[in-house]
């Protein structure tokens, strides 16, 4: 049975993370991550490691699940998770880690002196982790729900207690070499299926969207596990045992009409082969040619992939669990060296994303009902390879994605309960870094819990903007603009952050009825990001005569190359200074 | 990465040049540099310059062509179903062709940057030469 190999392979995928976390501990402290075994630890192990803790539920499951629900425009998510790092090389990486820095709120008290900017950009690097964090719950959540039917919690509370009681005791994170490896998992557990998928897609004659109609090619049997609102277009037959139109079936023949139609908690429903595919309110109905052809689908604008653009390409520099990962290079040239490897790891993995997408359109429509297109990666080795083959594949594709939630979630709880710790909880040492990391945890996990109906990729999305509107304008203009303040720097995370912040929040829980306006508040970054940089400039420039003393001295630390051996201040003890075990 | 000894500092005045060894000669201009004065400030806003120039054009060039994409196939909605190797335009570029040009564009920019902190450490011992 398809779950039963699932449950074990992330049975085992939790069982090593935690037994390598503990045994971790150990390796860490003598061959200490940030020490001595840094400069040992190469460019290539550095990309994996980044590689590893940044390939999220998002990633892995949300991407696909968006291009097999709305087609060519959902390309830019991956094209910009990657650009991302680009931008990041070009402008950011090598002085950010000549800063010293492991955290942004350590970058904007260096740059600045300014405690009030440390604790501005603390504030917004939690509250960014915690977006980031929460749908990585709800995705442990979905994928143990669509492989074993276990409830939504379940996932969410595995993956919470697994990643707190890791990191409370210190290991998996620090352990570069367990991240390299989850990249390389990650990279086999989506790799091998869609070996076998191509094989079985072009077996059954290699069909795409364009040459074939939308529609179950196959009786298709469908659970509803929340209550949701479906549009029809043409009359349906069905068998629905459960609630349809406040009306009770068992096991009985109904037709749907045209039109829209509730269906209840709990609803069976079983569409007959060749029966148009009814779909959920949120997500229009589109043909394949609107589906490969960019702006097909009507709904999406250009502004709305122009602020998909701006929101991931300026948004990676600012996310906490990747900021926290350039610090292990040893120095600037190795920054920019690893930087570029990742580029290519990365451009290895999202190349696979497309045609998963395509294949789910194909062959897993009826998540277009639920509109829980996310777990279309989960089903497809079940539905297109079946047998013992696709349970294995199946359970792969499991372990895949619980090694995504558990090594992104590790990496975000590390670096939030790193930034609480050192502002809050400094004095109480370890117990107070303990704290840090429940705290960090408690916050999504209870949104997690409450909360079913958001998406992956919105609140990823809003965390993307978030930090471009406010952390990118700092890190960008704290290492190249010598005139920025404190009050500037301040001024401008605050506006940026919190205008992104609450247009998201909007959108999250109300939908405006006006169209532009609902696109211009779940899209923020186009207009939020110029805001936040230029508030940041204003501000700097109405307050410029309070430059911080020693910025040229600051500036050479970050931009001269190391070979000169410059005395501008010298890089900081991790160890004394962190509280980490 | 092999570790460049800092060595031990020795004090001199400027119209003496001892016979220092070479690494005392670039360490002597990096001090004009660590101390602020007006020279060191000349040498590395050339160097900021430059990389700043470096890392926008790299930035603008690449991430700006990529990103006038979506005005091309508002404009042009043909070239949206254009296929190509059997399968979209779109489809080709942002979903394959994309990722080599970043890790290479990436690679070229990584050497131009080293090139030019090494361009600016020759030029700081040549100037100390003089």
């Amino acid at each position: 049975m398809n779950s039963a190999y699932s449950l074990v392979a992330v049975a085992f995928v939790v069982l090593a993370t935690v037994a390598i976390g503990m045994f971790g501990v150990r390796i860490s402290r003598t061959t200490s991550d940030f020490l001595v075994a840094s400069r040992a630890v190469t460019p290539w192990q550095n990309a994996a490691a980044i590689g590893g803790e940044y390939l999220s539920a998002a990633s892995f499951l949300g991407v696909a699940g968006l291009i097999f629900a709305y087609g060519a425009d959902m390309l830019w998510f991956a094209v910009g998770y990657t650009a991302g790092y680009l931008v990041l090389l070009t402008l950011v990486a090598a002085p950010l880690r000549r800063s010293g820095a492991y955290t942004l709120p350590d970058f904007a008290e260096e740059r600045l002196a300014s405690p009030t900017v440390r604790h501005v950009a603390s504030l917004l690097t939690v509250g960014i982790g915690w977006l980031y964090l929460l749908p990585q719950l709800q995705g442990a959540g979905l994928t143990l729900y669509a492989v074993a039917g276990l409830p939504a919690w379940a996932g969410a509370v595995v993956v919470a207690v697994v990643v707190v009681v890791n990191v409370m005791a210190g290991g998996m994170r620090s352990v570069t070499f367990v991240q390299a490896f989850q990249f390389w998992f990650k990279l086999a557990a989506l790799a091998v299926p869609l070996f076998f998928l191509v094989i079985a897609w072009r077996a059954d004659g290699a069909p795409t969207p364009l040459s074939t109609p939308h529609e179950f090619s196959v009786p298709t049997t469908l659970t509803v596990w929340v209550d949701t609102t479906v549009e029809v277009d043409q009359p349906t037959q069905v068998r629905v045992s459960g609630m349809v139109d406040s009306r009770f079936s068992a096991d009985e023949a109904r037709t749907l009409e045209p039109g829209t139609h509730q269906i209840a908690a709990d609803t069976r429903i079983v569409f007959a082969a060749h029966s148009a595919v009814p779909h959920v309110s949120r997500i229009p109905e589109i043909t394949g040619q609107q589906w490969v052809s960019p702006f097909g689908g009507g709904e999406r604008s250009v502004y709305v992939v122009y602020s998909l653009i701006v929101a991931t390409f300026l948004g990676v520099m600012g996310l906490p669990h990747v900021v926290v990962r350039f610090y292990t290079n040893p120095n600037g040239r190795a920054a920019r060296r690893t930087t570029v490897i990742l580029l290519g790891l990365l451009g290895v993995f999202y190349l696979q994303l497309p045609m998963y997408g395509l294949l789910g359109r194909l062959y897993t429509p009826q998540l277009l009902v639920t509109g829980r297109t996310d777990v279309t990666i989960l089903l497809l080795p079940g539905t297109l390879v079946g047998g013992l083959g696709g349970s294995l594949l199946s359970a792969l594709v499991a372990g895949g994605a619980f090694a995504a939630f558990l090594s992104t979630s590790s990496g975000l709880t590390m670096a939030i309960a790193g930034v609480l710790s050192r502002t809050k909880l400094r004095r109480f040492g370890i117990t107070g870094f303990r704290l840090a990391a429940a705290g960090a945890m408690a916050v999504p996990l209870s949104m997690a819990l409450v909360s079913t109906r958001l998406s992956v990729a919105d609140v990823v999305g809003l965390a993307f903007a978030v930090a471009a509107s406010s952390l990118c304008p700092l890190v960008v203009l704290g290492i190249w603009w010598r005139r920025l303040t404190a009050a500037g720097a301040a001024a401008g995370m605050i506006v940026g952050g919190s205008l992104a912040f609450a247009a998201g929040l909007v959108t999250l829980f109300s939908t405006p009825d006006i169209g532009w306006l609902r696109d211009l508040l779940r899209w923020p970054a186009a207009w939020t990001v110029p805001i936040g940089f230029g508030v940041m400039v204003a501000v700097s420039l109405a307050t410029r005569h309070s430059v911080p003393d020693g910025v040229v001295r600051l500036m050479a630390r970050l931009h001269a190359p190391e070979s000169l051996g410059l005395r501008t201040g010298g890089e900081r003890d991790p160890d004394r200074d962190e509280v980490r075990t | 990465m092999t570790e460049r000894t800092i060595p031990h500092r020795v004090a001199v005045t400027r119209t003496a040049t001892p016979n220092l060894g070479r690494g005392d000669r670039i360490y002597l201009v990096a001090d004009e540099i660590s101390a602020q004065t007006e020279l060191g400030d000349v040498y590395l806003r050339s160097l900021i310059a430059s990389q700043l120039r470096l890392g926008l054009r790299t930035c603008l060039s690449v991430c700006g062509t990529f990103a006038l994409l979506p005005l091309v196939f508002v404009l042009f909605p043909r070239l949206g179903t254009l296929p190509v190797f059997g399968i979209g335009l779109p489809w080709a570029v942002l979903g394959v062709l994309v990722y080599p040009v970043f890790v290479v564009t990436g690679w070229l920019y990584v050497r131009r940057a080293e090139r030019n902190e090494q361009a600016f450490a020759d030029h700081l011992e040549y100037v100390n030469q003089q």
